[in-house]
């Protein structure tokens, strides 16, 4: 289920390889204080996530991707077309069939939203009227068709994100690369914003690789998860896989969250699983609801009092992670993690298998529309 | 042995005008690299050196330049107690420095026209002399390739010639010359000094330019060819003490100089011709 | 829509802060005030000496005019002729260093080549030559017996030397280094990520350069224009070394006054407050249209 590329068996990892229309790619870029090398493999329609903090070298191996930066060594193949072995062959930027989204999404500020969105057509040969018209079609389908005579500086964030993805979309690109895509905005519109882009990705037929630090962000858009950290790939899998086994410090830190999707109706988010979760935020139909493992508190007996949040479960796994320790639960929502002092640990006796009853208060949960 | 080319000193209200043009440039950059102000040292026995003493300033038109150092030559060594000191430019140049409150002693001109500006502003002591004549020939490249024997050789279709501009006297003797001749001869360009026309034909951009003979006779590559108009528009050159000089002793001795048959033999040596 | 965050992440090109909608744009224009901080002195006292400079000479010209004979003197031929020469070649000299300047620039500031240090210096040496040298140079390789120039003469008939084409030469050659520098600095003040975003959208280095880097660099290069076209208007050392001197032909406003000062100072003002205030017009008018807004 999570497996670190192995590189003894040649330059891809061992996971099923994709189809030929996907990306395989093994990336190897060497600068004299850092190194790149890692290998990833999308199938086309699948969403992955690149996801690690800074300096991992996530924006080297987007760049590396779109072509802006060669590889020292390695190689990436799309769509059964190698675009760069780290030597002699190399293709340019501008003949792969990459499409990027830029953190700053970069829209051409002296071309309005519609010429900048029929940009990447007209350099595929389609005459001006043709992309036009598929520009148009684009920014209809992100919602943004009234704005299409807009100059990018009169577009909100949210709106020029849009905008951006649509320009890359345009193209139909086999491999679609999103660097950061919603850091640039508001708290607020960030939320809806991730919302729509995880439904456009789902719409995209092509690879889709999204480059981020943001953990909220890859669960939300990605299928799969792979964190890099220092130039390697320290953990790869889903998120639940991720969630549950982290496996250095820095993944613990990045998935501190328990994340489930379900059906919101006001106050409450109902789960699959049938636990019916009271959320600080309202919320209406497909909806994911969150919380810390801080947030949730282990009793002995049913709690009563305030927290409205209870279910029994049983102790799948405690670890230690640094000043405090993880306690994996089953049932209730599903799979979850609880963090606790040491010493209530000790308290509680925590050891696997042993029943308990968790607790998490409405107010320490995130509720929000799933898209 | 003092040789100096400066600005006039002063105010500096008007720029000082050097002729420009190559020649006049490469005049000014070795004047000025023989900037040492030697005086003689006094005779042995203690007394006043003999002739006239102090620094005479000469503003001088720029064909003059060879002709008045070797001039000073001859006078300093005559007067040791003297220096000379000569700004070289076009007339009229000169002459606006002039009535602008330039301080000189001694003002040389190319023109008549010019001098008389000078003493129409009551800044010259005495009427003016005129004390040589330039006279116009043909400018050639050494060796004449194309034959030019007179006028009419610059009006055949194919010979390019560069004129003085007629602002300048060069110019204006020119014009009175072709005048004469009833040629029409349409240059390629009328040059803003003597010198730069002289370049024209050094250069071998141009086949022919009308010159003075003095300027002729200072370039190698460059042959002078005779011709009957340029009698029609003979220049007379000019020299007067200033009212204001203040070396008044100084500058009529120098005046006398070149008036003398010393000056005079320098100046025909040059090609000027004698009044 | 008016209270969405503008596009901008802080540095993005046109970010501005939200307009208050509750303000009329008429009263936002009149409530609008000067800043209120002090100059300091150590700067404002060389600043008003600078611009004593840059002013005071020109005082002097207007002062001593010839106010009265100025009407009939500016319809003289001679100083149409010469005016419209002025406007014409210098016009054409900057159109030629549009041509050559722009790439050259691009050159220099978009691609790694070896020797490129050395370019950029040769760029500069007609800014450090005296233009009358500059003229001779031009002499020595395209007159009748250049370098370049005899071959032209001896198989094609061809010379350059006291031409109109000699004046537009020698006043792009003095020029050239004001458009490079202006436009090769503006280049590398645009953001290149543009540049690879057109890349990544399939656009060629030659489409990016038309269609990218083109409209943003424009009122670096419309600058530098300028900067251009004044310098090849005032030309004159270069000019009259290599292209001469005839009226309607190579007689250039400059060249015009320098000669009238030989005989007629008053002249010589007027024909130099002609090229000033036309010179001045046309840069004033320029400068609104196309430098005062920023990119």
């Amino acid at each position: 289920m999570t497996t670190v590329d192995n590189q003894d068996t040649g330059p891809y990892a061992s996971t099923p390889a994709p189809p030929d229309a996907g990306l395989r790619a093994r990336l190897v870029v060497d600068r004299t204080t850092f190194r790149l090398d890692i290998t990833l493999t999308v199938a086309p329609g699948e969403v992955v996530a690149l996801l690690g903090p800074n300096g991992a070298g996530k924006t080297t191996a987007l760049r590396a991707l779109a072509g802006l930066t060669p590889l020292t060594d390695g190689r990436i193949d799309l769509a059964g077309r190698c675009l760069d072995d780290g030597g002699r062959t190399f293709v340019p930027p501008e003949r792969r069939s990459v499409g990027v989204v830029f953190q700053d999404y970069l829209l051409f500020p002296h071309l309005s939203a519609l010429e900048n969105v029929a940009f990447g057509p007209r350099c595929q040969g389609a005459s001006r009227a043709q992309a036009r018209a598929i520009a148009y079609e684009w920014l209809a389908r992100v919602g943004l068709a009234d704005l299409a005579s807009q100059r990018p500086r009169q577009l909100s964030g949210g709106q020029a994100q849009r905008v951006a993805l649509a320009r890359a979309l345009a193209r139909q690109p086999a491999l679609l690369l999103l660097d950061e895509p919603l850091a640039a905005l508001d708290a607020r519109t960030r939320l809806d914003t991730r919302a729509e882009l995880h439904r456009h990705l789902a719409d995209h037929s092509g690879a889709t690789l999204v480059v981020t630090h943001d953990p909220l962000d890859a669960f939300v858009l990605a299928d799969r998860l792979v964190i890099i950290e220092n130039g390697s790939v320290v953990q790869e899998g889903d998120a639940a896989a991720v969630t549950a086994r982290p496996r250095t410090d820095y993944v613990a830190r990045l998935v501190g969250l328990n994340l489930y999707r379900g059906r919101g109706e006001g106050h409450t988010v109902t789960l699959p699983t049938g636990l019916a979760f009271a959320t600080a935020d309202p919320v209406h139909g497909d909806a994911f609801v969150a919380f810390p493992p801080t947030a949730v508190a282990l009793h002995p007996d049913p709690p009563q009092g305030s927290p409205r949040n209870t279910w029994s479960a049983t102790v799948t796994g405690v670890t230690r992670h640094g000043d405090h320790v993880r306690v994996q639960l089953a049932g209730g929502p599903g799979e979850a993690a609880a963090d606790v002092t040491p010493a209530a640990a000790a308290t509680l006796r925590l050891a696997p298998g042993q029943p308990i009853w968790a607790a998490v208060k409405a107010t320490e949960t995130r509720a929000y529309p799933a898209g | 042995m003092a040789r100096t080319f400066s600005t006039p000193p002063g105010d500096g209200r008007r720029p000082a005008r050097r002729g420009p043009g190559v020649r006049a440039a490469l005049t000014a950059v070795t004047a000025a690299a023989t900037l040492a102000a030697c005086s003689a040292p006094p005779p042995a026995d203690g007394s006043a050196p003999p002739g006239v003493t102090g620094t005479i300033t000469v503003f001088a038109a720029a064909s003059l330049t060879d002709a008045f150092e070797e001039i000073a030559e001859d006078f300093e060594t005559a007067n040791p107690g003297a220096r000379l000191v000569f700004n070289f430019a076009g007339s009229s140049a000169l002459a606006t420095q002039i009535t602008e409150g330039a301080p000189a002693d001694v003002f040389a001109s190319a023109s008549p026209a010019t001098l008389r500006t000078v003493t129409d502003a009551g800044l010259a002591d005495r009427d003016p002399v005129v004390f040589v004549r330039n006279q116009l020939v043909i400018a050639v490249e050494a060796g004449n390739p194309l034959g030019i024997r007179g006028l009419e050789d610059l009006a055949r279709p194919g010979v390019t010639v560069a004129l003085c501009a007629e602002q300048v006297p060069c110019g204006a003797a020119a014009r009175t010359a072709i005048a004469a001749s009833g040629l029409t001869i349409t240059p390629v360009s009328y040059e803003e000094n003597v010198r730069a026309a002289l370049a024209k034909v050094s250069l071998g951009e141009v086949d022919a330019a009308l010159v003075y003979r003095t300027d002729a006779a200072s370039a190698d590559a460059v042959e002078a060819v005779e011709f009957p108009e340029s009698a029609e528009a003979i220049n007379d050159y000019l020299i007067a003490v200033l009212t204001d000089a203040p070396n008044k002793a100084g500058a009529a001795a120098f005046v006398a100089w070149v008036l003398s048959p010393e000056g005079a033999e320098v100046l025909t040596t040059y090609g000027f011709q004698l009044p | 829509m008016a209270t969405d965050t503008p596009a901008g992440a802080p540095g993005l090109p046109g970010a501005e802060p939200t307009p208050d909608p509750s303000i009329s744009t008429v009263e936002r224009r009149r409530r609008v005030r000067p800043s209120r901080r002090l100059v300091p002195v150590p700067l404002a006292v060389p600043a008003a000496a600078a611009l004593a400079f840059l002013v005071l000479p020109l005082v002097g010209l207007l002062v001593r005019a010839p106010w009265a004979t100025l009407p009939q003197r500016l319809l003289e031929p001679e100083v149409l002729a010469a005016l419209r020469l002025s406007l014409v070649a210098a016009t054409l000299a900057t159109g030629v260093c549009l041509v050559l300047g722009v790439p050259l620039a691009w050159l220099l500031a978009r691609v790694s080549f070896p020797g490129r240090r050395l370019v950029r210096a040769l760029v500069t040496v007609p800014l450090v030559l005296p233009p009358v040298v500059g003229g001779l140079a031009l002499l020595l390789l395209l007159g009748r017996r250049g370098v370049i120039g005899q071959w032209l003469y001896q198989w094609f008939d061809v010379t350059i030397p006291f031409t109109t084409t000699a004046v537009v030469i020698a006043e792009a050659f003095v020029a050239l280094p004001f458009l490079v520098i202006a436009v090769e600095g503006a280049l590398r003040g645009i953001d290149d990520r543009y540049e690879e975003a057109a890349a990544t959208l399939g656009a060629s280095r030659w489409t990016t350069f038309r269609r990218v880097t083109l409209p943003l660099v424009a009122p670096g290069i419309a600058a530098g224009a300028v900067l251009c076209w004044a310098r090849a208007l005032g030309e004159f050392g270069a000019t009259i070394t290599f292209a001469g001197n005839f009226p309607g032909r190579t007689q250039t406003m400059p060249l015009s006054v320098y000669l009238l000062l030989e005989t007629d100072p008053p002249a010589a003002i007027v024909l130099s407050l002609v090229l000033l205030a036309v010179s001045v017009g046309i840069l004033v008018a320029l400068r609104e249209k196309w430098i005062g807004r920023p990119a």
